[in-house]
Parts: structure tokens; sequence; C-alpha cells
């Protein structure tokens, strides 16, 4: 018999209910009111009183209304179907509900259970499984979609029976597992997880090495990030946190993208929406949304369900990871899950910490983060989950208090500047200070000298090193005036100039530029170093700018067009012929 | 009011604060409307039997023994065809004298669109300023705010922008706004025989303020009404600055915690819920929000501005130019984040180019006037740019310009050609054979 309760208090969507019988914290629960269910979530328990979050709107709610409890905690449905669906922030399929406008109450299945799959045994009777062990697998869409022993088992099992190749419907069993007392135990291919919970099937999580390529050249050439590993990006509003997401979300390589739109606007998710299932994914030649999964919690949609939004696409990460893959999650913009957070917080009289957040909301975001990460599987496959995450600093203060509790957790900080978008620098990256942390790990340095190039970090380091001098050089300048300092001063803004326009901006609307190849990106950057190690002349400052000048115009142009093509090759040429024009040569 | 024989009436209050009234009621739903001595009120809390209300136009002279009546329902507007023209209250009651809308009655604040069932916003919506169309296009199903002083002409601008945006119904709602502009936005309409087309839910300064909250879901609600029969609506919010300064009213009276510049730690959702009802429906219909909210000094880092620049799909800034003498649209500042779906797609491809490039010479010619300020040298690049910043402002960025789109990218050709070489305008040469060729050289 389930727990029961009755409505006794409400303040917009914070209801007090009165309870039969034992709750848990965090169980879900329905308001049942005359034509609709409403769904909600225990955030606190206190005498006989349990204190539930309405993921909906409380309007029209009465005292004295029935409530349901039903003795589990918010759970995402993981198994073949999650792949190119749009959900909603609780994982309902935004697809199957009916009408123009999202109707209280309407709750529709993650998954088809209907639907046939074509299955493939991988695992054995006799064989010994332990939770995430893979049984067997589907194809969903292109990837082999791995059956899983569920993580809510726990100790060692043995495999009595797998179901041979065939269609089978989710809920069909494909395999009997026996545990150590010899309980057979039927698994079927679709099973429930927490969301709050992390799955922790696999054997370790050693540090991330493996460097991820994004082909965005702020990023992969000065600020790498590796699969497995986290980053964040803060930025005030009109800096392109959202472009840069989006080409994150086109261009990474990996094989799965999650998308958390959480409490952001809705015709971003619809641009998504439009262009995924037109764009080709590079690496496969399938189209993007192939490869994408949606979670769509527009700030229009129930606060509530923002914070349950983004768990909830960590956990179809973590999922996806534990079938051997590279997963991407992008969360836009975990600001706003730290702001529904306040609000909750705020309608229970918690004692408020800056800014009126939640004081645990540095432990709130530094777990989430922890969860991203590179693993090895029981079976010693890999898999891992990249996190990224936009910050909306308010005012586009860097001090406020989810910026802060963020750059604590994440190890890569790509900061937007309201200068470089004012001068339309995009991607509006500061590249110096940004930085990624794994540059420092020995196991990267190892990684990149073997797969891409020995001096790969060397010149990320000289590459910052000259960043920093052109902008010193630069305040020079404006301070002493333009003939008041040595040309060098000129040359040093110059050269670091060159980097910026030909390295760090990237036109995201460009068909060849939009993404740089790895191997493209170490050409130009020793291209761009050359420039920078090459000694030029000049008689007066005034010959500096207008020289540079072209030197940037030719290497745009390399951008422009296709690698190694005949045009990129004219323009190479015609490089050469500017730079000798002023170049002192040594012998 | 809309009593009816099966409504209780209670008359006895426990409490009254500034702003709330709490009485013993059963069977109240959250959310409700009631009346309390004729006031409209709204149940904005419930605990046991203990009712609390929030009286809109305040409790003064409000007894103990007032009568309160539930009715059953949260704020709704009736709506039909008849709302053409009129103009009415916070509560969508008519004051222009005319008779009650015969309707269906909707409850406002209803539910939102399904993302999955919007639509990319891809109509172009031209309204002669150089300084939006051709710098910030702006596309149907767009929300933006102007971003302005308290004394910058935004209502004016404004005006002019919805009259010339041939949209099929234009609802104006009016928070806190003074007497006076309320008039001026009626005469305007009525001058412009466009008056069957505007749709007005007004609150001023002579109101109280609490009522100005369901302003924006009034005006919403009607909008919505017209955009599901496939026109295109064009919403006009004046002042969200004061909308916002009555949510923290509110909410300083529920005695909740306030986040950054005292405003409510729900700021952000309730601007969103607001400015997300701009969508473009596939069938055709779209709602457009065109906002306006005012700055304190220029201040963009305060809470208001800031929350809504996170939410809207940019922001149109107003600035006096010395120059010229006259309000321009500050080509630096404004955006519209969504004219990258129209520009040199439903207009010329030479679009985007012509306006990057005449922003890249305008902020040369900012530079260059540091420059003299600094009291260093001008090169004779420099002095070209200010010469053509000057005429740029005068010809393309003031508000009093109103041309078509394809005049303004030639008026942008016909400048670049008069100022500058074609290095130094650098837009691709296929571009200066088609659209922007020298003439008599």
């Amino acid at each position: 018999m389930s727990t029961k309760g009755k409505v006794v208090g409400i303040i917009s969507n914070l209801v007090t209910v009165a309870v039969d019988g034992p709750v848990m914290q965090n169980e879900i629960c329905y308001i049942i009111m005359s034509d609709v269910k409403l769904m909600a979530e225990i955030i606190r328990i206190g005498e006989n009183n349990a204190y539930i979050q309405v993921f909906e709107s409380t309007r029209g709610l009465k005292i004295g209304t029935e409530v349901e409890f039903t003795g589990h905690m918010l759970e995402a449905t993981l198994g073949p179907g999650i792949l190119s669906k749009n959900f909603d922030g609780l994982q309902h399929d935004l697809d199957k509900m009916g009408g123009t406008f999202l109707q209280k109450g309407d709750y529709t299945p993650a998954l088809e259970n209907d639907k046939l799959w074509e299955f493939k045994p991988l695992a054995k009777p006799g064989d010994e499984v332990v939770p995430g062990s893979w049984l067997g697998e589907v194809k969903e869409n292109w990837m082999p979609h791995k059956i899983m022993v569920p993580f809510s088992f726990t100790g060692t099992f043995t495999v009595k029976e797998v179901s041979t190749d065939g269609e089978y419907k989710i809920n069909d069993t494909i395999a009997v597992i026996a545990d150590e007392e010899g309980n057979e135990i039927n698994v079927s291919m679709v099973q429930k997880w927490p969301v709050k919970i992390p799955i922790k099937a696999y054997k370790e999580k050693p540090r991330p090495f493996d460097f991820m390529e994004t082909g965005i050249r702020v990023i992969d050439s000065l600020n790498p990030i590796v699969e497995g590993g986290t980053g964040f990006i803060p930025g005030p509003f009109g800096t392109g946190k959202t472009v840069l997401q989006h080409a994150l979300s086109k261009q990474a390589e990996a094989d799965m993208i999650i998308v958390a739109a959480c409490g952001e606007r809705a015709n971003e998710v619809v641009e998504i929406f439009a262009e995924f299932p037109e764009l080709d994914d590079p690496r496969t030649g399938r189209k993007l949304m192939e490869r994408t999964t949606i979670i769509a919690n527009t700030s229009n949609m129930p606060v509530a369900a923002r914070e349950a939004s983004v768990y909830t696409a960590m956990t179809i990460a973590e999922y996806y990871r534990s079938m051997g893959l590279k997963v991407l999650l992008l969360a836009d913009s975990t600001s706003r899950w730290a702001q529904a957070l306040r609000e909750m917080s705020n309608r229970m009289e918690e004692l408020p910490g800056p800014d009126a957040f939640p004081m645990d909301l540095p432990a709130i975001i530094s777990n989430f983060y922890a969860r991203a990460g590179y693993v090895h599987l029981s079976n010693d496959e890999t898999g891992s989950v990249t996190f990224i995450g936009t910050v909306s600093p308010a005012g586009g203060n860097l001090k406020e208090p989810v910026t802060e509790a963020t750059k604590k957790a994440a190890r890569c900080f790509y900061a937007l500047s309201q200068n470089r978008a004012d001068s339309k620098r995009y991607p509006a990256i500061e590249a110096v200070d940004s930085y990624s942390k794994y540059i420092e790990y020995p196991e990267f340095i190892e990684f990149m000298k073997k797969n891409v190039s020995a001096d790969w970090v060397d010149n990320i380091l000289l590459a910052k090193n000259v960043l920093i001098r052109g902008r010193e050089a630069y305040e020079q300048i404006n301070i002493l005036g333009d003939d008041g300092v040595p040309i060098d001063y000129h040359q040093i803004l110059w050269k670091s100039e060159v980097i910026d326009f030909v390295i760090l901006q990237q036109d995201a609307f460009d068909k060849v530029d939009a993404s740089t190849p790895i191997k493209r990106q170490r050409y130009m950057m020793n291209k761009v170093l050359d420039v920078y190690k090459t000694e030029f002349k000049f008689d007066s400052f005034e010959e500096v700018n207008p020289y540079y000048k072209k030197i940037i115009n030719v290497f745009k142009q390399m951008n422009y067009s296709e690698f190694h093509s005949d045009k990129f090759k004219k323009f190479e040429d015609e490089l050469q012929e500017v730079i000798k024009e002023r170049a002192v040569l040594e012998n | 009011m809309e009593t009816t024989a099966f409504q209780k009436i209670h008359t006895k209050i426990d409490q009254i604060t500034k702003a709330t009234c709490s009485l013993r009621a059963t069977g109240v739903g959250n959310e409700e409307m009631a009346t309390v001595d004729n006031r409209l009120a709204q149940v904005v809390k419930i605990q046991g039997d203990l009712v609390t209300l929030q009286i809109f136009s305040g409790t003064e002279g409000i007894p103990t023994n007032a009568e309160v009546v539930f009715l059953g329902h949260a704020p709704r507007l009736a709506v039909s065809e008849e709302l053409s023209g009129r103009f009415f209250n916070a509560y969508g009651q008519p004051i222009d004298g005319g008779p009650e809308i015969d309707g269906d009655l909707v409850e406002i604040g209803g539910p939102s669109v399904n993302p999955v069932r919007r639509k990319q916003p891809s109509e172009l919506i031209a309204t002669g300023i150089a300084g939006i169309d051709l710098n910030n296009t702006l596309v149907t199903g767009q929300k933006i705010p102007f971003f302005a002083d308290p004394d910058q002409p935004f209502n004016e601008v404004m005006a002019m922008v919805a009259l010339r945006a041939k949209a099929d119904k234009i609802i104006l709602g009016g928070m806190g706004i003074t007497n006076d502009d309320y008039l001026f936005f009626k005469n305007t309409f009525e001058n412009a025989g466009a008056i069957d087309r505007i749709i007005s839910f007004v609150n001023t300064t002579e109101d109280p303020p609490v009522e100005r909250l369901l302003v924006p879901d009034m005006a919403l609600t009607a909008a919505e009404y017209f955009a599901e029969k496939n026109q295109n609506v064009l919403v006009l919010l004046t002042d969200m600055t004061l909308f916002a300064d009555a949510l923290s009213i509110v909410s300083n009276r529920m005695d909740q915690i306030p986040s950054k510049d005292s405003m409510p730690g729900s700021l952000y959702s309730d601007l969103a819920k607001l400015y997300e009802k701009a969508v473009q429906f596939p069938d055709g219909g779209s709602i457009t929000i065109i906002a306006v909210t005012t700055l304190s000094g220029g201040d963009i880092t305060h809470a208001i501005p800031d929350n809504t620049g996170y939410i809207t799909e940019g922001q149109l800034f107003l600035r006096k130019d010395t120059d010229i003498g006259k309000v321009v649209i500050d080509p630096f500042r404004s955006l519209s984040r969504l004219k990258q779906l129209v520009i040199g797609k439903k207009t010329r491809e030479d679009h985007p180019q012509v306006m990057n490039t005449a922003i890249r010479l305008y902020a040369d010619a900012a530079n260059a006037k540091t420059k003299i300020e600094n009291g260093f040298d001008l090169t004779d690049y420099d002095k070209r740019t200010i010469e053509f910043a000057k005429e740029y402002s005068e010809k393309l960025l003031a508000i009093d310009i109103n041309i078509e789109i394809d005049t303004m990218i030639d008026t942008g050709w016909t400048l670049f050609n008069k100022y500058f070489s074609d290095a130094e305008t650098g837009i691709k040469s296929e571009l200066i054979e088609k659209y922007g060729k020298r003439k008599s050289e």
C-alpha cells in the first residue's frame, strides 16, 4: 500500500502535504486534481508533513486535494530510443505531446514500448557479469546500443540464458541471469535509474588525458579540453555563449551529444530542431540529429523542472558512457539551474548565502561536475562524459557565486569577454585569461606528443606569451602615443594581432572556417609562429600597421579556403611574397 | 461585480498588511480571484484554512468586516474580435466608455508553447528606420527591448515602428506610463487611422502600481487569441522596468529575501515567462514583442536590464549623436540576434557585408575621435572616417529615416565610394562588381 497524503498548504509551487505513512526525501508524488495529475518531488520532510516542489503551475489547486506517493525518486528511463529525441526536463517526449501548448500533466513516455529492435547477443550462458556488463546490443541509428545488466543490481551474476539474434521490444526479456544464491532474474532492454545519483558501474576513473578535438581554434590550439574533461563558459549576454555551444555540439569529436537547454530561450532550441536534422556530421556522414539528444527546459517551462533537467541529461550521458562511448554533455545555462535552486530555498525560508543563493550551492555544483569523467569499464573498454556548461553571470561580474563555485569545479575556463564581442572578435573567448588545467597533466602532454605534434603544448605556452606581451605593448602605445614608443612595440603588438586574427578569431558562419581539423590547426599555428619568429625591418611606425594588415588579410583568405586547395596554395605563396618584402634574412 | 447566488460571502478578515489580507475560508483555489470590499484581489498563499489575498489596489481603508467574495477562477480576459480598437485597464475592463466585450473568457498567463511546435522565425519586419532594418533587422516572433534612459524618445520610436510594421494587430501594454504618454499613443494611433488594429491595456502612473503586474499577461493573452487566428501580432510593452519594480514591491511585502538590486530571486523566470510568449506559429500567426526597459544612468548591469538581456533576442539602444544633433540607434551596443535568419536571405546578398563594413568604419571613426581627445595627430584615413561617420549618422543611423532596405544598402555603397578605396572597405570583390561599382571614374 503506497503512502497517500492531503494538501494542507500552498505557496506558489511549494506545497505542504500531510502524509499517512512513510515517505522518502526526493520521492516523486502526484497531486490528483479533478482533471489532471501534477508531478512533484519531496524536498523537505518535517513532523507529519512533506514539503513538495511541484513541476507545474499550481493554479487552481485546493486544500484537501489528494496526493499519491510513488516510492521512488525521479528516475530516468534508460534503453534504446533515447537518441534523436527531444525531451523535457523530466524526460517526457515533447514530440508525443498533443497540441501547440504544453498542457499541465501531459506526461508522455520517454521510449516506445512497441518498437522492434534488432538484437544481437554479446554474452553467453555461463558468463560472469556485474552491473553494467554488456549482455547484447541493438543498432540505435548507427550506434551499437549495449543492453546492460541493470545498474541498480548489486553483486556478481551468472548468465543463464541470452536471447538469440532477432527483433525484440524494449520490455521483452532478452536475458536471464542468476545471483549468487541462484535466484534467476529476467533482464529486459530498459532500466530505470534515479537521476540525482551518479551511475558508478565502472572499474576505475583515471585522470583524463585523451585530447578531444572541437574544431574551434581558440580551444584546441590554446586551451584544449580532454575526453572526460570539464569546462565552463561564463559570459555576459551578447558575447556568443550559445553560438559557441552550438558550434561545439556540431563539431566536437564525440559519439553522442546531449544538449541540455536549461532555462534559456526557446528559439535557440528551435534552431537546433530546425538545423540538426539537416546538417551532416563530418565524421560519419550521417545527420547530426542522429547522434544528438535534446533536453529542453526553456525559460518559460516550469522552473522546478530546470534542476531536474541537468540531472536527467547527466544520467543519460552516464548510461551511454557505460556502453564505451564518448559522450559530450552541454548545458546552457547552469546559472538558470542555480536560480531555480534559489527560488525554492527562498520559499522554504532557508537562511540565504551570498546573493540569496542556497549555502550549499558550491557543493551541489562541484558534485555535478564530478560526474563527468573518463572511465575504465568492467570489460576494460573505455568511455567518457565530457561536460561543458555555460554560466550567465549577473551583470557580467565573474565574482558572483555561480561563476566562483563553478571555477572551483571545472578544469577548463573559457572566459567570454564583452570587449572582444563589442569589437566583433568572435569567438569572444579571451585566450589569455582562459585556461585549461589539462596542459599541465604529464599524461596529456605525452598524449599530444605522440598523437598530434611534439611541440603542441610548448606552442600553446609560446602563443599565450606573445598575446600577453602584445597586450602590454598595446597599453604602452595607448599611454605614450604611436610615436612615443620604439617601433618594436608596434611589432610586438601586431605579431600578437596576427595570432588573434588568424588563430583566435574564427567565422562560425563560414563553411570552411567554422571548423578547423587538428592537422590544419597545427599547420596554421606553425605558420603564424614563423611570422612571430621572423624579424621585419621598418623605417617608421606608420609602416607597421598596413604591413601586418596585409599579412593578416592573406592569412584570413587562407582560413576561408579549403585546406591545401589550389586557392589555399595561391594565398600561401602570396604570404611568402609578403613576408619576403620586409623579412630580415639571417644568412 | 460577478456575484452569483452560489458564492459564499465572507465577512471576517483576520489580518491586514499593506498589500494583503488573510481570512479563514475553504474550497479556495490557488491564484483564484476574489473581491475584498469590491476591490479585486488574488489568492497568493493558502495555509490550512487561512487564505492570504493580495489586493491589487492596496489595503487602505479595508475594514475587518469587509465583504470578501471568491470568484472561482484565475484572472481572465474576454477575447473576441470586439477587442480591436478598444482601451482597457489592467483587469481587462473597458476604460473608453464602450461596452463590455462579448467573448470567451480565457485565463491569462496560460501555458507555454511546446518548443517542438514552434517554427523558426523567418519573416522580416521592415520599419524604414535604417538603424533597425539595416543594422539590427527585426523578425516576426522576436522579442527585443529598447534599453533607454528615461529622457529618450523611446515611446515615439516604438509607436513609429509599430505603425510601419504592417502588423495585423498592435497591442499596447502600458505599465506606469504617464497619462500624457497614454494620450500620445492614443492620438498617434488615431491620427494614423490605425485605431481599429490597436488594442490597449493601460495602467498609468495614476493607478496602483501592483495592478501593473496583470498588464503584460492581459496583452499577451489577447495577442495569443489573434495569433492563433494566423494573424501577425505586435505587442508593445512599456515600461518593463516599472513592471519589475512592482514585482519587487510584492515580493518585499511577502517577506521574500531579495537578491541583486532588491529584485526578487525569481525575476529572470518572471520576465522570461512573458517574453517567451513571443512565437512564430507553424500556421503563419506570430507574436512579436517590442518592449522598453528604462535604465538608470545607462547602467545595463542592473538586475532588470541584465536579466532582460539574457532573455530577449537582442536590444536596441538610443543615443543622442552630438555630431548631427539627432537621436540615432547606436550601432555598437544594439543587437538583433535573429537578423542572421533574414539578412542576405530575405534581403539583398550584399546586406551583411555592407552592414558590417559600415559599422567597422564607424568604429574606426570612434578611435580617431579618441585620438583627438588625447591630443594625437590624425592620419588622412582618420580624417576620412570622421567625415564618413557624420554622413553615415545623418543618412542611416538617425531615427527620422524612412527608406526601403535596398536604398539603405545603396546609401552604404555611395558612402564607401565617396570616402574610401576598395582595399580599405575590404568587401569581397564579387560584391563590389555586382552592387558597388563606382560611377564615372
